[in-house]
C-alpha cells in the first residue's frame, strides 16, 4: 500500500516536473501579486510592515487555489481517474497521495519563497520564524481542503471560478489563524494558541478531506 | 415513514394539503409578531426604538442557521439512503436560506450603525455569518454548474456537509472570542434572559419565519419536481 502511494506521488511529481512550468507558474503568480501591493498602497515601510503577513498569506492562499484545477482535472480528461478508482488501494489513499504531490509542488515552493517576499514587504524581524512555521502547518490544510473543492467541481462548467467559490470560504479560518500567529509574534505575544489551532485544523482535515474528495471523485465518473 | 414519502406524488399530495394552512398561519404569525414587536413592546432603556430591528434580525439569523442545518441533514439523507426527495429539499432550501442570511447581515448592519457607530466590524460572529452566506452562494453555484442538473446533486450534498462545520462556529463564536456582538440571550442554559414583553414578539416572528420557510419550500419543491418531470419527458421524446 505504501509502495503504491509512493508510486502515485512520484508519478504526479514526474508528470508535473517533465512539463516544467507548473510549479514555476505558481511561484511567479505569488511573487508578482505580492509585488502589486507596495505599488498599490504606497511604499511606506510602516504601512507595508503592518500588512506584510496578511498580504503574503492572502497571496499564498490565492496561489494555492489557482493550482487546484490541475489536481484532478488532467487525470479526469485523459481517463486516468477510472484506473485510479480501480487501483488496489482505497481511493481515499489515492487522493491523499495526490494531495501530497500537490503540496510538494505548490506548498513547499510557497514556503521557500514566502520569507523573501516577506522581506520585500518589510515584515518585522520577529515574524519570520512563525511565518514559516505557520506555513508548514497550514499549507497542507489548504491542499487538503482544496482537493475537496477540486473534486466537487470536476466536469462542471467554468470549473476554475467554481473552485474558488467553493474553496475560499473554507480557507478563511486558516487565513485568520495563520495571520494571527504572525501578528502575535510581531507584537511580542505568544503565537502558540494560533499555531495549535492550525495544527488542529490539519489534524481534522487529514482524515476528513480525502474522504469527501474521494466520494466526489467517484461520483464524477458516473 | 421516510420511505413512504420517497414517492414525490404522495409527498406532494400531503404537502399541497398543508400549503394553504401554512401560508395562512405565516401571515397570522408575522402580523401578530410585527404588531407586538412594533407597537406593544417597550423601547429598550439603552437602545431606544432601534431595538425593534431585533425582531427581524434574531429570527432571520436563527432561520439562516436552521435552514442550513436542514440542508445538511437532508443532504446526509440523500447520500446515505439515496432518498430522492431529500436532494430536492436541500436544493429548494438553499436560496431561502441565502436570503435569510442576507437579511440577517443587512438588518445587523442597519442596527450596528446607530448602536456601535459602524456598519460592519470584523468580529467572529459577523465574519462567520458572512462565511455562511458565501457557503450558500457556493452551494447554489455548484448545483447549477453542471449541464445535466441531476449530476450536481451529489457534489452539492457533499459540499453542504463540509460547510456544516461552520454552524457550531457561528453558534459559539460569541463565547469563544471576545466579540462586539453580544452573547446569547434567548437560548441559554439558564433559560431566556430577556423580558417576556420582548420574548413574545420574538417567538411569534420565529414561528412565522419557520412557517414562511415551509410554505415557500413547498412551492419551490413543487417547481423542482415539475422541472425533473419535464426533463424526463424531454429525454423520453429525444430518445424514445
Amino acid at each position: 500500500m505504501i509502495r503504491i502511494m509512493r508510486l502515485l506521488v512520484t508519478r504526479d511529481l514526474r508528470l508535473a516536473l517533465r512539463q516544467g512550468s507548473d510549479a514555476a507558474m505558481v511561484i511567479a503568480f505569488f511573487v508578482i501579486t505580492v509585488t502589486l501591493f507596495p505599488l498599490g498602497v504606497g511604499p511606506e515601510p510602516n504601512v507595508l510592515a503592518r500588512i506584510a503577513a496578511g498580504v503574503v498569506w492572502v497571496t499564498a492562499l490565492l496561489a494555492t487555489m489557482l493550482s487546484l484545477d490541475r489536481l484532478f482535472q488532467s487525470d479526469y480528461d485523459d481517463g486516468s481517474t477510472d484506473l485510479l478508482i480501480l487501483a488496489p488501494v482505497p481511493l481515499e489513499l489515492v487522493v491523499l497521495a495526490k494531495v501530497l504531490a500537490h503540496w510538494m509542488l505548490t506548498g513547499l515552493p510557497l514556503i521557500l519563497t514566502a520569507p523573501v517576499l516577506a522581506a520585500l514587504m518589510n515584515l518585522p524581524e520577529g515574524g519570520y520564524l512563525v511565518l514559516i512555521v505557520s506555513m508548514f502547518l497550514a499549507t497542507p490544510t489548504l491542499s487538503l481542503i482544496g482537493s475537496v473543492g477540486a473534486a466537487l467541481a470536476l466536469g462542471a462548467r467554468r470549473g476554475g471560478i467554481l473552485i474558488s467559490l467553493l474553496v475560499l470560504p473554507l480557507y478563511i479560518p486558516v487565513l485568520i489563524f495563520a495571520v494571527g500567529a504572525v501578528d502575535a509574534s510581531i507584537t511580542g505575544l505568544t503565537p502558540r494558541p494560533h499555531l495549535l489551532i492550525l495544527g488542529a485544523m490539519l489534524a481534522a482535515a487529514l482524515p476528513l478531506a480525502p474522504w469527501a474528495a474521494a466520494a466526489a471523485l467517484r461520483h464524477s465518473l458516473r | 415513514m421516510m420511505h413512504r414519502f420517497a414517492n414525490p406524488t404522495r409527498f406532494m399530495r400531503v404537502a399541497n394539503a398543508i400549503l394553504p394552512w401554512c401560508a395562512g398561519l405565516t401571515v397570522l404569525f408575522l402580523a401578530a409578531g410585527l404588531y407586538l414587536g412594533l407597537f406593544r413592546s417597550p423601547a429598550d432603556y439603552q437602545q431606544g426604538e432601534t431595538v425593534r430591528i431585533m425582531y427581524i434580525h434574531v429570527p432571520s439569523a436563527y432561520m439562516a442557521m436552521f435552514i442550513y442545518a436542514a440542508m445538511a441533514v437532508s443532504s446526509a439523507m440523500a447520500l446515505i439512503w439515496k432518498h430522492p426527495l431529500a436532494d430536492m429539499i436541500a436544493r429548494a432550501s438553499a436560496p431561502i436560506g441565502a436570503c435569510f442570511t442576507f437579511v440577517t447581515l443587512l438588518t445587523g448592519s442597519l442596527w450596528g450603525q446607530p448602536m456601535w457607530g459602524t456598519w460592519w466590524v470584523w468580529d467572529a460572529r459577523l465574519t462567520s455569518v458572512l462565511i455562511l452566506f458565501f457557503v450558500y452562494i457556493g452551494y447554489i453555484a455548484l448545483v447549477n454548474a453542471f449541464d445535466d442538473p441531476a449530476r450536481g446533486a451529489k457534489p452539492a450534498a457533499i459540499l453542504a456537509l463540509v460547510g456544516a462545520v461552520n454552524l457550531p462556529i457561528i453558534k459559539f463564536s460569541v463565547d469563544w472570542w471576545n466579540t462586539l456582538h453580544q452573547p446569547a440571550s434567548v437560548v441559554t442554559m439558564e433559560g431566556p434572559k430577556i423580558d417576556p414583553a420582548m420574548l413574545w414578539p420574538l417567538a411569534f416572528m420565529a414561528v412565522g419565519f419557520n412557517l414562511y420557510y415551509i410554505s415557500v419550500g413547498i412551492l419551490r419543491l413543487r417547481g423542482e419536481i415539475a422541472a425533473a418531470r419535464i426533463r424526463n419527458l424531454q429525454l423520453g421524446l429525444t430518445h424514445g
